[in-house]
């Protein structure tokens, strides 16, 4: 065997009250892309901000060409040829693509800038690479999925060996998806040794040479041909346990008529869009990034401004003056940006739970009590199986699924729940805690409510929804029953147009 | 507290009540050092005093607390209390009734502050160019219904209010405590303190969450007002005048004890407890300037230094909590 380009050598971190890394060893070779498998909170995150330089461990070493590296900040990481894509970007929205490529290393001339140059070069290397793109164009005027390009291109530039990349594909829409894959191809390709986390198994099948699973701060397992390990097995490798379908979908059925929207607009949606739901049914949402499912999901909730149209629920109409007249109502929505739009970060766990349901139980009208709410917020914790030390943690310290389920808890925790809608519920989730939301739409269903689920994923949908609605453009394109739904009839119907999107081609 | 099946770690519970209360602790170590070391501080009559001369400040800190704590800002208090105590001595010479001016008073400090709500809840003005505007203002209002001379008071009724002692304590103080009672309870236990807390942790994700945004913001900015009149009134009754000048700067004043008393900036964290401290902070350092003659010039700046020490301990300490 060579000489592993990066080797992680019993590698281990200690945050207050977790063991976030505890004796992991796994190396990675040029020319091939090694997948990062495990649930959120196995540790993966910790290691690429290791590699990074973000973070330093508490024991163990890593090694690049089997020299060990002492990385003190993240300068150092780059300057011995390590890059790491991050979930979230960072960038300076004002600057333009080529000054943010080259932010610190600006060419000058006369001790000005030299933007001729600056883009000239960003154009050379975005060329080289096969990027599509305006060096001179301001970097806040892109697309996520632009964003990222640029700065993998600023890796690139940098002569990064080794580029990490973290979930890159978790807002990208399928197209955007394609082109990122035949980037991380290319890259490979050139000798670059990659190391690649998500959350979707078939992604990581296509690009991924080998792979290490990694299971809370422990390594499971390393896999050095993975496309020999069947699905299932690496699962439950992550997981730890087996799950025969994570769907866990049942028929249940049809109740009556409960919600019905009636051409309803918005500025976002000019189109009017109608659909109805019954009692006890699970509908699925489904299209494209930016097809206008998650504008119709909060002007159904009165999020957004309503144009038109109306919603009725069991006859009766809904105002769209705002979210709370929606809850009072009974329709409420898990946003699809959990930490901007769903919790109250600061707050604690308690805190997220009864900031909406409290109004039902006041003393007097006025007062909270504080004993009846810190009980309703120890059960949910306890019947949703949230993962917190108490009820008073701040939810910003919890797992993503542990927060979705913060979110979901203060809406279960409604007397008068009737419409649940959830915007991606999943994203960013593990398997593990995926099954137990996926168990809990099917709950809150079988109740006789009304359940709307958004999601990207087509598995997911196709797994857990009665019915299945697929938005285009801001319009619905199409409707599938569950017999009926396939993934190339819901595909068909969430792609554009091939005649249209000749037009549309930048 | 809540005995769940994990163990919390024991780092992680003993800091915080450190961290929590440093500022008292601090502040009782302050108090008897200076007990001991300065002469005259400790005595019954210096502590009415010092209490006395943060009665206003601390009525207003209250509500600035809830501003504050929503993420929002107010510059207009000064002129307010400016405001109010000129009308309410303008009406009672005109009407001689002390009802209508104490009522004429208030109403007008909460339309001022409701207007200020709306300006930034519902027209989106950033809550520092609306305050701003608004300071300037009301500041002009105080000057052109006075033409700008003081207006005397000569009701005993009115005077009464700023001079009375119950229980050895003047009404000013008793008045300020009942607003840190009646404030510390609608922060802790009503909805209405737990929203406003919400809306400056998260205001997007608070109005997904069903609260009613624009309305509590118009709210808290209106009882701001209302309690600023309040306390322009009672400062009008102190100096048996209606000054168009007063309370310069007095808004700089009850920020400051906001953010000495761990109030965050950047919403959603609020104490009213550390307002107190805040308050008496500011109170007790102006005190013991005064008790050891320091030069007024020299005050500006021990003020500004103390407040800036204030402020980057609390970063300290946050930042100290930012590593996991």
């Amino acid at each position: 065997m060579t000489q592993a380009h990066l080797q992680f050598d019993r590698v281990s971190k200690q945050f207050p009250g977790v063991k976030a890394l505890n004796g992991v060893s796994f190396e990675a070779h040029a020319g091939q892309v090694h997948g990062l498998l495990g649930e959120n909170g196995a540790g993966k995150s910790t290691l690429l901000k290791m590699l990074g330089g973000q973070l330093r461990p508490d024991g163990g070493r890593l090694l690049l060409h089997g020299q060990p590296c002492n990385f003190h900040a993240a300068g150092d990481a780059i300057a011995a040829g390590i890059a790491v894509i991050h979930q979230e970007l960072h960038y300076v929205a004002e600057l333009s693509v080529a000054e943010n490529v080259l932010l610190g290393r600006l060419p000058t001339r006369f001790g000005l800038v030299d933007h001729a140059e600056a883009q000239r070069r960003v154009a050379a290397q975005l060329a080289a690479i096969g990027i599509d793109l305006d060096p001179a164009a301001r970097l806040g005027a892109l697309s996520i999925a632009q964003r990222q390009m640029v700065e993998i291109c600023k890796a690139v530039m940098q002569d990064a060996q080794v580029i990490a990349f973290d979930e890159p594909t978790s807002s990208l829409s399928h197209r955007e998806s394609e082109i990122l894959f035949r980037l991380v191809h290319r890259l490979r390709a050139e000798g670059r040794t990659l190391i690649y986390i998500s959350h979707r198994l078939e992604e990581l099948y296509a690009l991924c040479d080998s792979c290490t699973i990694l299971r809370d701060g422990r390594k499971v397992a390393t896999h050095a041909l993975m496309a020999r390990v069947p699905r299932e097995r690496l699962i439950s490798e992550m997981v730890g346990r087996e799950l025969t379908d994570i769907y866990d979908y049942r028929a249940r059925p049809a109740g009556a008529m409960r919600l019905q929207v009636r051409e309803l607009r918005s500025q976002a949606l000019p189109q009017g869009l109608s659909f109805d739901v019954r009692g006890g049914e699970v509908l699925g949402f489904f299209g494209l990034v930016g097809a206008g499912r998650s504008e119709l999901m909060r002007l159904l909730y009165g999020a957004d401004r309503r144009c038109g149209g109306q919603v009725l629920l069991d006859g009766v109409p809904v105002s769209g003056a705002g979210p709370a007249a929606a809850i009072a109502a009974g329709i409420v929505l898990c946003p699809e940006d959990r930490k901007e739009q769903g919790l109250l970060t600061q707050a604690s766990v308690a805190e997220n739970i009864n900031i909406s349901c409290r109004r039902h139980g006041l003393l007097a009208g006025l007062f909270l009590r504080h004993r009846r709410e810190a009980a309703l917020a120890d059960d949910f914790i306890q019947r949703l199986r949230i993962k917190t030390p108490h009820r008073q943690q701040e939810v910003r310290l919890l797992s993503g699924g542990n927060q979705q389920k913060v979110i979901l808890a203060r809406w279960l925790a409604e007397p008068g729940l009737k419409v649940l809608i959830l915007d991606e519920p999943t994203r960013g989730i593990d398997v593990g805690a995926k099954n137990e939301i996926y168990r809990l739409i099917h709950e809150v269903a079988a109740r006789g409510c009304c359940v709307i689920v958004v999601s990207s994923e087509l598995p997911e949908v196709l797994g857990i929804a009665d019915r299945l609605i697929v938005m285009r453009d801001g319009r619905i394109s199409g409707e599938l029953g569950r017999a009926e739904a396939s993934d190339t009839a819901a595909l068909r119907l969430a792609l554009p147009d091939p005649a249209l999107s000749h037009r549309c081609r930048p | 507290m809540n005995s769940s099946t994990l163990t919390p770690m024991p780092t992680l519970q003993a800091r915080p009540w450190l961290k929590e209360h440093s500022m008292t602790l601090g502040y009782l170590l302050l108090f008897l050092l200076l007990s001991a070391l300065v002469e005259n501080f400790f005595s019954a009559a210096n502590i009415v005093g010092l209490m006395l001369s943060v009665a206003q400040i601390g009525m207003v800190a209250c509500t600035m607390m809830l501003c504050l704590a929503s993420r929002d800002f107010d510059l207009s208090v000064g002129s307010t209390v400016a405001f109010a105590g000129v009308l309410g001595a303008i009406i009672l010479e005109r009407s001689g009734s002390l009802g209508l001016a104490l009522g004429g008073g208030l109403l007008a400090g909460a339309l001022i502050g409701a207007a200020n709500g709306m300006l930034i809840a519902t027209l989106r003005v950033n809550a520092l160019i609306a305050t701003l505007a608004t300071m300037l203002m009301v500041r002009g209002l105080a000057f052109i219904v006075s033409h700008g001379q003081a207006v005397g008071i000569a009701s005993e009724g009115f005077i009464a209010l700023g001079d009375t002692s119950l229980l050895g304590l003047p009404l000013p103080v008793w008045t300020s405590a009942a607003c840190f009672l009646v404030f510390g309870v609608l922060l802790n236990h009503t909805v209405f303190g737990r929203n406003t807390l919400a809306i400056g942790g998260n205001p997007e994700a608070a109005r997904l969450a069903g609260v009613r945004v624009e309305r509590l913001r118009v709210w808290i900015f209106a009882l701001q007002g209302l309690v600023t009149a309040l306390a322009g009134l009672i400062l009008a009754a102190r100096i048996t005048s209606g000054q168009p000048n007063s309370a310069q700067g007095f808004e700089l004043d009850v920020i400051s004890a906001c953010v000495l008393g761990g109030v965050s900036l950047q919403g959603g964290r609020a104490r009213i407890f550390g307002v107190l401290i805040g308050v008496l902070i500011m109170g007790t350092l102006e005190n013991v300037m005064n008790l050891l003659d320091v030069d007024a010039f020299y005050q500006y700046l021990m003020r500004g230094i103390i407040l800036l020490a204030a402020v980057l301990l609390d970063q300290l300490k946050t930042r100290g909590g930012q590593h996991a």
